[in-house]
């Protein structure tokens, strides 16, 4: 049999990006391995435990509150044509393309002092550069159910709304929580808009920024060790789960 | 019991053009007509999932038209099935049930018992994906039956099934039937399924429902052309009549009956009877014929003749083709008895 030498070309160019994303996590956390007794110093750091908590609450309640408002919006553009509806659809996705600087500045000039340096700013530039995440997922998920499915839970007696909790969701599950997790994820990486909104309470993310600015990189290494650490364990697990429950409705 | 009046509606690219008919009480309904003449929008203006243009449904003499699908009660089974995949086969065919707060030991006996009768009782624990064809159909119809509609809405229900699946299924629909009693309006391009199942039938082209009758009657006698061509009156012929003689491009016809004026005949191409020499028969008319080309289609061979001015298809089995050499050019004898000419 002949082999096919364009699959391995491929493999061998596209190989380079995944080398060059692996490196720099093995040597940060290989480096870090050979400066143990910092790493455990720097967990026992009030300061440290503190911001980090101050992270994953927000960018969890930032992933509950995208839910909530972008599962109702997502099954709007999935299920229904309207006026204006590409206009929602291109808002949607303008987060993705504003700079997270200026994603604060607008964030600050709108809410000003109502979000300054509390967590509803925090909440506020996570919500808004990784709310689409949500809303795309959710309308993509409830674009795969098929429509004869709600049709028939209808003509059986189920009203739009049941209709909703007991099939559609049900179905769209798992691309709805894999969109949630991409909020998460998104919420807990950023830096830009917050350092501008909401410096204080301090979260990891800028704590890391401070350490490297003040003391050096050396400095901002374990914090941001553990951080990975943290993110990374969260978000394979919970895409795990996610991938758990896709397989059993199967 | 259903009545449907002048429902209209233009829907994508299809158009619904004054369609009325009513069905029975335990009457299987057929409306027969080939893909794209807008039976699953129909069957969805009735179930409430589209709203007409025009027109009243009305469903034990209340005017449904726009009812919500939920308060209508009718079950649909669109041609997918559409069975819901996170739930498992029990839950499925529970799930009207559950909606209607019947007690749990209730639940469970109807589910177990519609299973029962539709042999899928061994299924109850399985999740849809991991059903066949047919056992999805089976656990689509229990869903719909098990609440006891008044009406079941099926689309082409035995459209996706191989030829085998579907030759079991429609003798077991018949006896499903007899034991539930459910009143059915049943759409379908499958004349098979018609004159097997339907206690009616309506024929619908293009979006209008064209005839309406018992089947027999209608697949004997089509009302129009277009109709006869649908169920097959390949032939139609088309010339003058004086009495019991019609004359179409030179040819003189025997009819069945006497009629004057310009008509048009139908004749199917099975009626036709080819032979090498003329023959004494009961045949009323038998012409000289020239072969023009031969069609093959399996087991049977569609022959395209011509006598004089006249052009005529005829269906033979491929071994017949075969024995009477039959090719382009040959000549040979065609018959046909006057009573099977449909006269429109």
């Amino acid at each position: 049999m002949r082999r096919d030498y364009t699959l391995y070309f491929f493999a061998s160019i596209g190989s380079f990006l995944v080398v060059y994303i692996a490196l720099p996590l093995m040597v940060i956390l290989t480096k870090q391995m050979s400066d143990w007794g910092m790493l455990v110093k720097t967990l026992h750091d009030p300061y440290v435990i503190e911001a980090l908590r101050n992270s994953l609450l927000t960018a969890t309640a930032t992933a509950l509150i995208a839910l909530l408002f972008g599962v109702p919006l997502g099954y709007v553009l999935a299920r229904k044509d309207f006026p204006g509806k590409s206009l929602v659809q291109a808002l949607v996705d303008v987060p993705i393309v504003i700079p997270h600087s200026v994603v604060g500045i607008m964030l600050l000039v709108t809410y000003s002092t109502y979000i300054l340096d509390s967590y509803k700013g925090i909440i506020a530039a996570m919500l808004f550069v990784s709310a689409p995440f949500t809303i795309n997922a959710s309308r993509d998920g409830f674009l795969a159910v098929d429509e004869k499915i709600e049709a028939v839970a209808r003509t059986l007696g189920a009203s739009r709304l049941r209709v909703f909790f007991s099939v559609s969701l049900p179905i769209a599950f798992p691309s709805v929580a894999s969109g949630a997790i991409m909020t998460w994820a998104r919420a807990i990486s950023e830096v830009g808009a917050i350092l501008i909104v909401a410096y204080y309470p301090k979260t990891a993310q800028v704590l890391v920024m401070e350490y490297f600015n003040n003391y050096g990189l050396k400095a901002s290494r374990p914090i941001s060790v553990i951080l990975i650490a943290i993110s990374l364990t969260i978000f394979v697990l919970l895409r795990w789960l996610v991938g758990r429950t896709e397989n059993a409705s199967r | 019991m259903l009545r449907v009046e002048g429902i209209s509606k233009d829907w994508k690219e299809f158009r619904l053009r004054g369609i009325s008919f009513d069905v029975g009480e335990g009457e299987h309904f057929i409306i027969l007509g080939p893909s794209g003449a807008g039976k699953t929008v129909l069957l969805e203006i009735i179930a409430g999932i589209i709203e007409p243009d025009a027109g009243k449904i009305v469903l034990s003499g209340e005017d449904i038209t726009y009812f919500p699908p939920e308060r209508r009660g009718l079950a649909y089974i669109p041609q997918n099935y559409a069975l819901f995949p996170n739930m498992s086969v029990f839950d499925n065919i529970a799930f009207g049930l559950k909606l209607r707060g019947v007690p749990r030991s209730e639940i469970e006996r109807k589910v177990r018992e519609t299973a029962g009768i539709l042999g899928i009782d061994h299924l109850l624990r399985r999740k849809p994906k991991t059903l066949s064809g047919g056992e999805s159909q089976r656990v689509a119809i229990a869903r719909a039956l098990v609440i006891e509609p008044p009406l079941i809405l099926l689309d082409e229900p035995f459209a996706n099934l191989d030829v085998q699946t579907r030759a079991k299924l429609l003798g077991e629909m018949k006896r499903w039937k007899r034991e539930l009693g459910f009143t059915a309006l049943h759409v379908t391009h499958s004349f098979e399924e018609a004159v097997s199942l339907g206690d009616r039938v309506g024929v619908m082209l293009d979006g209008r429902l064209v005839q309406v009758g018992p089947v027999r009657d209608v697949f004997s006698r089509p009302a129009s052309e277009e109709v006869a061509r649908f169920l097959g009156f390949e032939n139609i012929i088309e010339g003058t009549a004086e009495g019991r003689v019609l004359r179409s491009n030179g040819v003189e016809i025997e009819l069945p009956a006497e009629t004057m004026g310009r008509v048009r005949v139908g004749l199917r191409p099975e009626d036709i009877i080819l032979s090498l020499e003329p023959i004494r028969s009961s045949a009323r008319n038998e012409f000289k014929a020239i072969v023009e080309s031969v069609e093959e289609l399996g087991p049977l061979v569609r022959v395209h003749l011509r006598i004089g001015g006249l052009n005529l298809r005829a269906f033979i089995t491929r071994s017949s083709m075969l024995e009477m050499g039959i090719t382009k050019g040959k000549e040979l004898y065609v018959g046909f008895k006057a009573s099977a000419l449909h006269v429109f």
